[in-house]
């Protein structure tokens, strides 16, 4: 029985000293550097938010830990304080990495389908049903199946 | 007419599949650069063999040059470097550059003396920025740069003995023949 307690008490003494660790862990985690100027990294955010990571293509540079998106980060934010547009940075990243680089790409020829392709489906869906339904609604109605429930009343 | 409505459905599925089978033969990764046919960004870099050194992007106008990214720390840069090492014996028309990539420098040296130095000089881009004007996105990329300084091809990727012998030397020729 003692035995059994003192094999209980060092179970307890290693959960407690496991969490001590994973949450030390997570602090250390969390403890980045503070913003030296929040309203500049909340510019940078939401620049690097419209840009797309090339190492990791479905995250933006926000988002993303790559190496290539820390130095675009740090160039965003070199840039913004040289009193650079949102516009100009944009241009320089589309210069060296092309349209690609850009969450919302922009319209222009090649990327005309591109933008209008959904909507054009729902155009040609909707003609369909229109074609559909006129055509049914010239049918006689003898040509229906009749609704079960209207079937059921005719034999009641 | 009305007879061949039924096949209405398979023309639809064979229209999917040629562009589901488009989409396979796609890579993703492969980014076009919009610096093919511009001017090659400028740059001012240190050699690695000579740090006192610095090699602009003046300093190559007249050459034909092959710029080679690499790092020490790159896996596919070892799948590479024996292809690029073979072709170099070849003796092309293309003065070969290597740019060491966000790499450390010692490092970079004990890269180049264990696995071979194919380069006529390496530039050293610790922090990367030149990496960023060239829209350097991966390593291994390699970009064939004309005696005026303009890029003509790009190869996002190892270079392969195919693209070597087959595309980066033949037009080296028709480039380094421009004068």
């Amino acid at each position: 029985m003692r035995k059994a307690d003192s094999a209980l008490k060092g179970l307890r003494a290693a959960c407690l000293g496991l969490a001590c660790l994973c949450l030390s862990a997570a602090q250390g985690d969390e403890a980045r550097p503070a913003a030296a100027d929040p309203a500049l990294e909340a510019r940078v955010q939401a620049v690097t938010e419209e840009l797309r990571c090339l190492v990791c293509q479905n995250q933006t540079i926000a988002d993303s830990h790559a190496g290539l998106a820390e130095d675009l980060k740090r160039e965003v934010r070199e840039q913004l304080q040289r009193g650079a547009s949102e516009e100009q940075i944009k241009r320089y990243m589309v210069d060296r990495y092309g349209d690609f680089v850009l969450y919302r790409p922009p319209v222009k020829a090649t990327t005309w389908l591109l933008w209008a392709g959904p909507a054009l489906l729902l155009l040609v869906a909707l003609v369909g049903l229109a074609v559909v339904l006129r055509r049914r609604s010239r049918l006689d109605a003898a040509q229906f199946e009749a609704d079960p429930e209207e079937a059921g009343e005719v034999t009641r | 007419m009305k007879s061949l409505k039924f096949l209405i459905p398979l023309a639809l599925f064979l229209v999917l599949v040629l562009f589901l089978a488009r989409g396979l033969r796609l890579d993703p990764r492969e980014v076009p650069s919009p610096l093919v046919g511009k001017p090659a960004p400028t740059f001012s870099l240190a050699v690695l063999d000579d740090p006192a050194r610095r090699v602009s992007r003046e300093d190559m106008l007249g050459k034909v040059w092959l710029l080679n990214v690499w790092a020490s720390w790159c896996t596919a840069c070892l799948i590479e470097h024996p292809h690029i090492n073979a072709w170099a014996r070849t003796r092309p028309p293309v003065t070969l550059v290597g740019l060491n990539y966000k790499d450390d420098s010692a490092a970079g040296r004990k890269w180049l003396a264990q696995y071979g130095n194919p380069y006529a000089m390496s530039l050293v881009d610790g922090d990367g920025r030149v990496g960023i004007d060239f829209g350097v996105y991966g390593v291994p990329e390699s970009f064939l740069i004309d005696k005026k300084g303009v890029i003509r091809f790009k190869q996002i990727g190892v270079l392969t003995p195919e693209v070597l012998s087959q595309k980066i030397t033949p037009l080296a020729k028709v480039l380094d023949a421009e004068g």
